[in-house]
């Protein structure tokens, strides 16, 4: 079986209230990691985070193609993201256009990094929104605890007073 | 008690501090009513507020913030889980390599 000695989990901040970066460190080198991004047959086997089914991965990798990612959540809802490629240096960096599909106006420019590093390579995904709203609304894409659910607590602590 | 209005403010205070005024503008009420839910708020330690000048500048409270960190909390977990399941598709994409080396 898989030797599971990393102790790898990815670190989510928001450098800015329009923004959200992701970074993971992977054993894998750059050129893998950026082919497991970009064929399709492997997305399907890894975007859905074991939620649900991805059950579409579409992928016209050149710049001005378009991408499309869906999953099916266990309840039946679908999960889309779609996009276009504005920029692509093959085994470092990608950057293209992203919306939730749940939340149709917001279109993030995403930038995705693949850095060498000692014994793999580090993954950075940059997500920069135009309003904060809309970063809000996809950090809640698919989310069974959404900000909403975490507002609904605070208000209850208020009501109980 | 007017509660969906309370609501409303902590899902504006929740995405940045804002001036009372602000608030009041967002929330389409008078003034006074605002600072009444305000009140209600700090009250119960969920808001803060500081001087900036002449304004009054209010923000969610840290502690009763953790909810806010728990939500960040459960996009990354996403992500996690994602790039667990990433992990295994790239062994799996070097156990082919070696393979495909001994052939």
């Amino acid at each position: 079986m898989r030797t599971m000695s990393r102790s790898r989990s990815a670190v989510v901040t928001l450098p800015s209230e329009k923004e959200i970066l992701i970074t993971r460190d992977f054993d894998a080198p750059p050129e893998a990691v950026y082919r497991a991004y970009t064929t399709p047959e492997l997305v399907q086997r890894w975007w859905n985070a074991k939620r649900g089914e991805v059950t579409v991965a579409e992928i016209d990798l050149h710049v001005g193609g378009s991408w499309r990612f869906a999953m099916e959540t266990p309840d039946g809802t679908e999960v889309a993201f779609h996009g276009v490629y504005r920029e692509i240096v093959p085994n470092e960096r990608i950057v293209a256009t992203e919306v939730y599909e749940g939340f149709p106006d917001g279109e993030a420019l995403s930038t995705i990094t693949f850095a060498p590093r000692a014994g793999g390579s580090t993954l950075t995904i940059l997500v920069a929104h135009n309003r904060r709203e809309h970063r809000d609304a996809h950090i809640e894409s698919g989310m069974e605890d959404g900000l909403q659910d975490a507002l609904d607590l605070l208000e209850e602590a208020a009501a109980g007073e | 008690m007017a509660e969906p209005r309370r609501r409303e403010l902590l899902d504006l205070l929740a995405r940045g501090e804002r001036p009372v005024g602000e608030l009041v503008g967002a929330l389409g009420l008078a003034q006074p009513q605002v600072s009444k839910h305000l009140r209600v708020l700090r009250t119960v330690g969920l808001v803060d507020v500081r001087e900036d000048g002449r304004q009054r500048i209010y923000r969610l409270n840290a502690r009763p913030l953790e909810p806010i960190h728990r939500w960040v909390g459960a996009y990354e977990r996403a992500w996690n889980e994602r790039f667990e399941a990433l992990d295994e598709v790239l062994e799996e994409m070097k156990e082919q390599g070696n393979e495909d080396d001994v052939t």
